[in-house]
């Protein structure tokens, strides 16, 4: 499946728009990495717990993107935005949308 | 007791934290030069010479956390107002990590060019409320690859 963020895709002509697709994931991270966390707000510096798990998330919104676009018949997703919410204190929310088409070889 | 507590914490987040900015600034001023052959660009459509490579999604994200002695003089910064130079430099190293680990991501696919950059900002944790607590920078882009068929 071919994913990008540009409205064209270079090499590539699109023959059917199928809509939007979409794909969330909401996460919390356990007790001892808001620990290490709070200790870092002293410190400062990389949260790398956080950014592992941000980008866990992103990957599993991406896959169930993915898996709508497939479940449409299409073979590319393009246009593709992100957005990170955070619900409540311990939990985030990554969204992740995009353009369902059919791409042919120009 | 309590003002020796705020002090010492004060002390620490001073030393660590301008150590941690300073490494951080370092590294990211190297790999930024390593890299420079790699051109990203938040252009919406390639140009015609690149119509013809593949493209593919690269992302890159980080999570940095302030340190104490930040949160204090911001919120002293506050009550008179103007420029936050703490809170500045924070998310200028956020924004420049997370660019690096996308150009990072691109290279390694053998990109030509990264276009359509976007940035996405947002706050984490517990004290998101209070102060700025944690800042997370995602950037993403698509990579352009030169395609092997043609």
């Amino acid at each position: 499946m071919l994913i990008s963020n540009m409205e064209v895709v270079p090499g590539k002509r699109i023959t059917r728009h199928l809509g939007m697709v979409q794909g969330s994931t909401v996460r919390a991270k356990h007790a001892g990495r808001d620990l290490m966390a709070s200790f870092k707000n002293v410190f400062g510096g990389e949260l790398k717990g956080y950014t592992e798990l941000l980008s866990e998330s992103r990957d599993e919104a991406l896959e169930r993107l993915q898996q709508q676009a497939t479940a449409l018949g299409a073979n590319a997703v393009v246009n593709v935005r992100f957005s990170t919410s955070s619900i409540a204190a311990g939990a985030s929310e990554i969204f992740v949308y995009g353009t369902a088409v059919i791409v042919e070889d120009r | 007791m309590g003002f020796l507590v705020f002090l010492t914490l004060l002390i620490l987040g001073y030393l660590f934290g301008r150590l941690a900015e300073s490494r951080h600034y370092k590294s990211i001023i190297e790999r930024e030069d390593a890299l420079r052959s790699l051109p990203l660009v938040p252009i919406r459509i390639p140009p015609p010479e690149l119509m013809k490579h593949e493209s593919q999604l690269v992302t890159g994200s980080v999570v940095i956390s302030v340190d104490y002695f930040k949160t204090v003089a911001a919120s002293l910064r506050q009550l008179i107002g103007g420029r936050v130079g703490a809170y500045e430099t924070l998310i200028d190293r956020a924004r420049r990590e997370a660019l690096l680990r996308m150009q990072e991501e691109a290279n390694a696919l053998g990109a030509d060019a990264v276009y359509n950059i976007k940035y996405e900002t947002s706050r984490i944790g517990d004290n998101a409320g209070k102060g700025l607590g944690s800042v997370e920078v995602l950037a993403y882009g698509t990579a352009l690859i030169p395609s092997a068929s043609k």
